[in-house]
């Protein structure tokens, strides 16, 4: 048996909440939020996963039950194999899960990448500040709610504000998807147009 | 410089009798030449010596992940171009074999050995311009011009096989967007025929350069715990003696039919980087001889994969069937199943890796780009507190970063 099933098979003989999670390639659990610093640990230390190679946000839309899913993948540098932990967070929110910090100083930008894009808080970790985006945004740009163009926004400095008159504008052209599902949405609102347009050959001019 | 060299500080020296001073903040970047594109480090200093570095990122943050799951699977294999861009090719191979991973398809031999031979040679321009802009910040700049000599015979080789010379677009789910061009392998060979002895006139200017080996033995030394525990891939991981290369150790894309030696360091400082990128070029030379030797005939792209990989141009024309297929491959994008799927590519900056999240249909829901750059420049507080800051330029060239990539 390779070793990342026996490993998730031994952390779901020892902690109730930890169930299968359908994957398509590697072993995969999903660990309740409040065992989840426990089961990391247990993986680094008797199961030899100790490198921690990503972690990532996943926004399953709003109104979604849970909403926010942690997803992080470990790798073992010995038996050179993948494992997936996903948590939920509880809270839609304000969601929040234990920052892994302590168990591998490379989950620090992680964390705040996950914070930065879904406002996931990580609750331990030392620094939890934004990291692509500027201190002081006040969106969370990967959720699902947040639109693609981007949204106009202020910059934080008023001096750099009153200097430049420049802020944070959304993209000159609205779209997108840029994808047709079938019957799903109307093309041509998701076609690329200008943003001011407040027409089209299907909603009247207004005024007019 | 060690940390127990550094001065102590200051509230100790004024304690002992010394003099008062303070600390100096110093913001290095965004557009400082040695931060290879728009990195920035807000450094506090105790006169030379760094006390504090806090990597500021985001100044390429174009939304990629985002912009995903607003397109088709195909349609975003142009941003790829743009994560390393030093290695585009790498960088199409690694997303196409994720999404292949999600549709549980394997691509022919023929298509795989392209992967492979494109893959290396972008290994070898990427690290070639790495080795170069490591030489200018320590300054030996003859370097650069050499192996930018190099890096544009590369560059004609990819123009021939994909149209392009920078963002080159070459992958797609299922195979490439051309046959290799007759011909093309054999001036493969020739190129790797005349750059081994380059590439031994590159390295000497700077083996045994006696600026670059002061600048860069015992600088930025990094454990192998801790480029374990950072999340350290490629050269910067091999480096510190941890001999972790996905070719070997999980083989994707016919890695395991070739023969190559994986390089590690032994001291993880920024000279046994260097060396390690300096080997990993021969190792690329081999097994682009290696690949082109065998070099498979039959297809080049899924043939059974219909709801994949559009059909050829000239059937889309003439045939009524490939044209319903074209048409729906091109608008609603090649049909994937639910599920999930991580894959890491062993790229020239470290395992790039794609978690992607689909519920079915031609647009993922989610596409995490887990970049190299981006945990490799994580470990950057702890490498250079109680460095000089001239020392910092030296650790920043060895971690051969990309922002691009880092960014996103």
């Amino acid at each position: 048996m390779p070793r990342a099933l026996e490993a998730l098979a031994a952390l779901k003989g020892r902690w109730a909440g930890v169930a299968d999670r359908a994957s398509l390639d590697h072993p995969a659990v999903n660990v309740p939020a409040a065992d989840l610093l426990a089961v990391l640990k247990s993986l680094k230390e008797e199961h030899g996963f100790d490198m921690l190679t990503d972690v990532s946000g996943v926004d399953w839309a709003a109104g979604a039950r849970p909403r926010f899913t942690v997803v992080y993948h470990l790798f073992s540098t010995r038996s050179h194999e993948y494992v997936r932990i996903a948590a939920d967070c509880a809270d839609d929110a304000a969601p929040e899960v234990p920052s892994a910090v302590g168990l591998w100083p490379g989950a620090d930008w992680h964390e705040r990448e996950a914070f930065d894009m879904y406002g996931i808080r990580f609750s331990g970790h030392p620094d939890l500040r934004r990291i692509l985006m500027w201190e002081g945004y006040p969106h969370y740009p990967l959720r699902k709610d947040f639109p693609l163009a981007g949204i106009e926004t202020i910059l934080p400095d008023a001096e750099v504000v009153a200097e430049t008159k420049t802020g944070a504008i959304a993209a000159p052209m609205m779209g997108g998807p840029f994808v047709a599902h079938s019957g799903g949405i109307n093309l041509t609102d998701a076609e690329p147009r200008a943003k001011d347009e407040s027409w089209t050959e299907r909603r009247p001019k207004p005024g007019a | 410089m060690p940390a127990e060299h550094a001065f102590p500080d200051s509230a100790a020296r004024a304690a002992a009798g010394g003099f008062e001073t303070e600390k100096m903040s110093l913001s290095m970047g965004p557009s400082h030449p040695s931060t290879h594109g728009v990195l920035r480090i807000q450094l506090e200093l105790d006169g030379e010596v760094v006390t504090r570095a806090d990597p500021v990122i985001g100044y390429l943050h174009r939304g990629d992940e985002k912009i995903a799951e607003n397109m088709t699977y195909n349609q975003f294999v142009p941003y790829t171009d743009r994560l390393d861009y030093l290695a585009p090719l790498a960088n199409n191979m690694a997303y196409a074999i994720a999404v292949e991973r999600l549709a549980k398809l394997e691509v022919p031999p023929r298509c795989q050995a392209t992967r492979v031979i494109t893959a290396e040679m972008a290994r070898i321009s990427a690290h070639l311009l790495g080795l170069g802009a490591f030489g200018i910040d320590v300054g030996a700049w003859s370097v650069f011009m050499y192996s930018f000599t190099e890096r544009e015979k590369l560059y004609r080789l990819f123009e021939e096989l994909t149209g392009a010379r920078f963002t080159t677009s070459y992958a797609r789910i299922g195979g490439s967007s051309r046959d290799v061009p007759e011909g093309w392998t054999g001036r493969v060979a020739a190129f790797c025929e005349q750059f081994l002895p380059r590439l031994e006139e590159i390295l000497n200017l700077l083996t045994r350069s006696k600026i670059f080996v002061d600048r860069t033995v015992g600088i930025g030394v990094i454990s192998k715990e801790d480029a374990i525990a950072y999340g350290l891939t490629g050269p910067n991981l091999r480096g510190s003696g941890v001999p972790l290369d996905l070719r070997k150790d999980r083989p994707y894309c016919g890695y395991e039919q070739y023969e190559f030696d994986v390089p590690v360091g032994t001291r993880g400082d920024g000279y046994d980087r260097y060396l390690v990128r300096g080997e990993e070029m021969r190792q690329s030379v081999r097994i682009i001889r290696q690949a082109i030797a065998k070099f498979p005939s039959g297809p080049w792209y899924a043939e059974d994969a219909k709801r994949i990989f559009a059909p050829p141009k000239d059937k889309v024309l003439t045939s009524m069937e490939e044209l319903i297929q074209n048409f729906m491959i091109v608008t609603e994008g090649p049909q994937m199943p639910a599920g999930e799927v991580y894959f890491e590519a062993e790229n020239p900056k470290g395992a790039l890796g794609f978690y992607i999240v689909s519920k079915g249909g031609g647009v993922p829901w989610r596409l995490k780009i887990r970049a190299p750059s981006f945990c490799n420049l994580s470990i950057l507080p702890k490498l250079c507190v109680g460095a000089m800051v001239s020392d910092v330029v030296a650790i920043l060239g060895s971690l051969d970063f990309v922002m691009g990539e880092c960014d996103r």
